[in-house]
């Protein structure tokens, strides 16, 4: 007697703790094999590309907060370096070291999240608890400078929204000194952990060719042993007076990308350390006062402040007519944005290229012939949050 | 390729007639090209030695309704070996079909899907051109520019019907697009007013 099997098809998500937000993912199983995984992603979408084209340049920094919303600083740097690019003007340099450092404070943030709530997919609750302190920690500097804790809206075209706070540079220096132990800690917990070991390494194995065919980007790409990093290769702000090294992958498996995040928060704290070495006092946004609002000592006092205040919140400022593609580093890949001004004062056209975009799509080729169990150590391993890939 | 100009060159040289402008604009360069010659284009950037334009960045359509070829198509690719971007462009009349990427950079799969989902170009050879970012049964194109903010319907749980309904959007205040281009005068609904009180009057 013969009997006919079937494939079963299951329906991961969307709410699902494993699936790092809202995805919604269709495996077609075989026993426990993965033959097909489909996933629908949109379930976040809110159309900020279509809003942006509604506001003013400066209004529109807080939707860029709401993409990556573990990492909101390093998604208004793309923003802001587009504007600015477009407009010529320069940034003043203590500005640059602020930003650089609230972007790598960002990367280790994102980081962080990542490397512990993968651990936790795959069976370890401990690291999320000790990571998720420090996030906290971090999230303080956040508020200090921007007064938020994640929509910080701090970036401004020219520099950013105001100078730190008196202190801040002390106990972001003393955070570094403890940090580097925590990440020991955390390596202590994972990195020689059997069980992680085994649920991830040799698990979605990316190839050189794979991960450029599928524009990967960041983690995804170095873990498969391209030493690209947009910060050497294509440095912005003052990425190039900085020391720092670029971790790479051998083999392309779930285990190498941990590795590589584990050493690039390392490298971050070293690269903040080195801002705030360098950092002297100085302006901290561009000074032309069509662009950067006046001070609230000089509206008190001068009419042409008062002026340029009511222009810039109300019209805004211009932006000639272009057409621009600028690049960051996040800490999760390449995020871009493609800007098209027209001449007024809110962009034509603003497409945001998102890292976790690409990294999801690839969910298909990567999971196929892997284990059902395999599918949240690979999802977490991607990175994925859905604030950025659904826009 | 060393720096841009010798790479402006070189692909002037190489795809003359493919080729419609070039230009050199902040460190990056832009090319124009025609809808038939994308595949060949973009294969020779892909293949040729001297670009390695290997990876597919991301692909747009920027709408500007006014034009007689209303969408103009936007690819950004970038090169690890020679660290370079080109911006390659074309433009497209509404209901044109365009060639599909998918068989040269897979990544070029969900980027048309998106532009699909968004401003409605339809792709020939696409292995699966579904929508990908709005809601199931969702209709409409969002990002085109004659697509109103506020969308079309709102989706909301009827208590009566015990399901998730679709209905016409209902704003209780209209929305308000104030234009301080000249402050002075006032938004443009007010300026209206007064003329058409003006005329009456």
């Amino acid at each position: 007697m013969t009997k006919k099997i079937k494939n079963l098809n299951l329906n991961f998500g969307p709410q699902h703790p494993a699936a790092h937000g809202v995805l919604r993912l269709i495996l077609e199983l075989d026993g426990e094999v993965v033959e097909k995984a489909d996933p629908h992603i949109g379930l976040l979408h809110r159309g900020t590309e279509k809003l942006i084209e509604n506001k003013t340049y400066m209004q529109a920094v807080p939707y860029f907060d709401r993409l990556d919303y573990v990492a909101p600083m390093n998604q208004e740097h793309a923003f802001a370096l587009a504007v600015e690019k477009i407009l010529e003007i320069d940034v003043p340099i203590r500005a640059q070291y602020i930003r650089v450092i609230f972007c790598e404070i960002g990367r280790i943030l994102s980081h962080i999240l990542n490397v512990t709530t993968q651990a936790l997919d795959v069976g370890a609750l401990t690291p999320s608890l000790w990571g998720f302190e420090e996030r906290e920690t971090l999230m303080t500097f956040y508020e200090r400078a921007s007064g938020s804790r994640l929509h910080a809206n701090y970036f401004r075209a020219g520099g950013v929204h105001q100078d730190l706070p008196h202190g801040l540079e002390n106990d972001i220096g003393k955070f570094c000194q403890t940090f580097p132990k925590i990440i020991d800690d955390l390596e202590s917990l994972l990195t020689d952990n059997r069980i992680f070991k085994q649920r991830n390494v040799d698990i979605g194995i990316v190839t050189k060719e794979d991960a450029l065919d599928y524009s990967f980007s960041g983690v995804m790409i170095r873990g498969s042993g391209v030493p690209w990093d947009l910060r050497k290769s294509q440095p912005y702000d003052c990425y190039d007076q900085l020391d720092f090294k670029i971790p790479v992958g051998k083999n392309g498996d779930c285990y190498d990308r941990y590795l590589c995040r584990i050493e690039e928060m390392k490298e971050s704290v070293s690269i903040i350390k080195q801002c705030l070495s360098k950092m002297e006092k100085g302006p901290i946004k561009s000074l032309d006062g069509k662009i950067s609002p006046p001070a609230k000592k000089d509206i008190k006092q001068s009419m042409e402040a008062l002026i340029h205040h009511f222009k810039l919140f109300t019209e805004g400022y211009r932006v000639p007519k272009d057409e621009i593609y600028t690049a960051v580093e996040a800490p999760k890949g390449e995020f871009g944005v493609y800007l098209i001004s027209d001449g007024s004062s809110k962009p034509y056209k603003c497409k945001i290229r998102a890292p976790g975009f690409s990294h999801l799509q690839s969910m298909d080729y990567l999971i196929k012939g892997h284990m059902l169990a395999d599918v949240p150590a690979v999802l977490g391993s991607l990175d994925i949050v859905f604030g950025e890939v659904d826009r | 390729m060393i720096n841009l100009e010798d790479l402006e060159k070189k692909i002037n040289s190489e795809l003359t007639t493919k080729i419609n402008s070039t230009e050199i604009k902040h460190n990056q360069l832009y090319i124009e090209t025609d809808k038939d010659d994308l595949i060949d284009v973009t294969l020779f950037i892909k293949t040729n030695q001297d670009t390695k334009f290997r990876q597919l960045i991301d692909i747009t359509v920027v709408d500007y309704p006014e034009n007689s070829q209303r969408f103009k198509m936007v690819y950004l690719f970038l090169s690890h070996e020679y660290n370079q971007r080109i911006i390659l462009s074309y433009s497209i009349n509404e209901n044109e079909i365009i060639p599909s990427l998918t068989s040269i950079f897979p990544a070029s799969n969900w980027m048309e899907r998106e532009v699909f989902d968004m401003y409605g170009v339809s792709f020939k050879d696409h292995p699966d051109l579904r929508r990908i970012l709005t809601d199931y049964g969702f209709e409409g194109h969002p990002l085109r520019k004659d697509f109103p903010l506020t969308g079309h319907s709102e989706v909301r749980y009827s208590e009566d019907q015990k399901k998730v309904i679709n209905e016409p959007v209902k704003l209780e205040q209209n929305y308000r697009n104030f234009d301080y281009e000249s402050p002075w005068e006032g938004t443009k609904y007010i300026k209206e007013e007064i003329e058409s009180n003006d005329k009456k009057n």
